[in-house]
């Protein structure tokens, strides 16, 4: 099962990449080719390709041609891509949460504290 | 197949994410939900940019967001509504950021708020049963099924996530 091994070791690594998860991310928002990628995120063409390949074997991606131009999109039973998403979505969104609390306790006249603490928990590793 | 999505169900290591905030913990649980749209990131799933986000705060509540065209769309319910300590809702979700209705494939968000000392409140979050997404598993048939590969695979990413 030798390729079966190769593609849990794909996914290990497609979630600890930071550009692999930022492609993952943008793709939740439609398909994308490997240009429209390259343009909007700071890597080359080649690296794109490299790691769309990377999460095509785990299973996190799929692609299909679409005229003379290879379409990737989010496998939509890529439980692994959908985890990957809500950890970055999450994470942004307590920082957001924390700022606003920050801000309220302010508006509240309380003594406020220097600045909340984030701590994140079974992220990225 | 349905072994595997056994397996996984066992396997998929939730997100987890904490903050500790200066509300106390009423404050800090009726920003979350009653407050929920004067925070939320820009995330939306309409076609229309996100005018509101909405938590209604009550157990069979919906969660949903309203685009800036009068246009809605549900995320999910709200399961438990246990003000000031714990909120859990239904994330449903699917793989391509649609709305699916049933909710045996939703996923869960769970919301605590510990008070941290005087006006001090820790929330955590935890999002889990991601499995409950897969459940239609074409890539379980197709790519990482048999022989343990797909078990295998989440087996290894759960001792990764928890490392």
């Amino acid at each position: 099962m030798g390729a079966y091994e190769e593609n849990g070791l794909g996914a290990l690594g497609a979630l600890g990449d930071r550009t692999r998860q930022a492609i993952v991310e943008r793709l939740v928002n439609g398909p994308c080719s490997v240009g429209d990628l390259a343009s909007e995120l700071p890597v080359s063409r080649p690296a794109v390709s490299q790691h769309l390949r990377v999460l095509k074997d785990a299973g996190l991606v799929v692609d299909e041609a679409a005229g003379t131009r290879r379409v990737y999109r989010i496998n939509p039973d890529g439980v692994l891509a959908i985890r990957a998403y809500l950890d970055r979505m999450w994470g942004h969104a307590l920082a957001s949460f924390e700022a606003a609390a920050i801000r309220a306790a302010q508006d509240g006249g309380s003594d406020p504290e220097p600045a909340g603490t984030l701590d994140e928990q079974g992220g990225q590793t | 197949m349905k072994e595997h999505n056994v397996v996984a169900s066992q396997v998929v290591e939730p997100v987890r994410h904490a903050v500790t905030v200066p509300l106390a913990s009423d404050a800090a649980f009726r920003l979350f939900t009653t407050d929920f749209n004067s925070w939320w990131p820009a995330h939306h799933i309409g076609e229309a940019d996100l005018e509101k986000a909405i938590i209604e705060p009550a157990v069979g509540g919906r969660w949903y967001e309203r685009g800036v065209d009068g246009s809605e769309c549900d995320w999910g319910e709200v399961l438990t509504y246990d003000p000031p300590s714990r909120i859990v809702l239904r994330w449903q979700l699917d793989g391509e950021w649609k709305y699916d209705a049933d909710p045996a494939h939703g996923s869960e968000v769970e919301v605590t708020f510990t008070p941290d000392g005087p006006g001090r409140t820790k929330v955590q979050l935890e999002h889990r049963h991601f499995e409950r997404h897969g459940s239609q598993g074409q890539a379980v048939h197709d790519g990482v099924g048999g022989d343990g590969g797909w078990a295998g695979l989440l087996q290894l990413y759960a001792d990764k996530a928890v490392a």
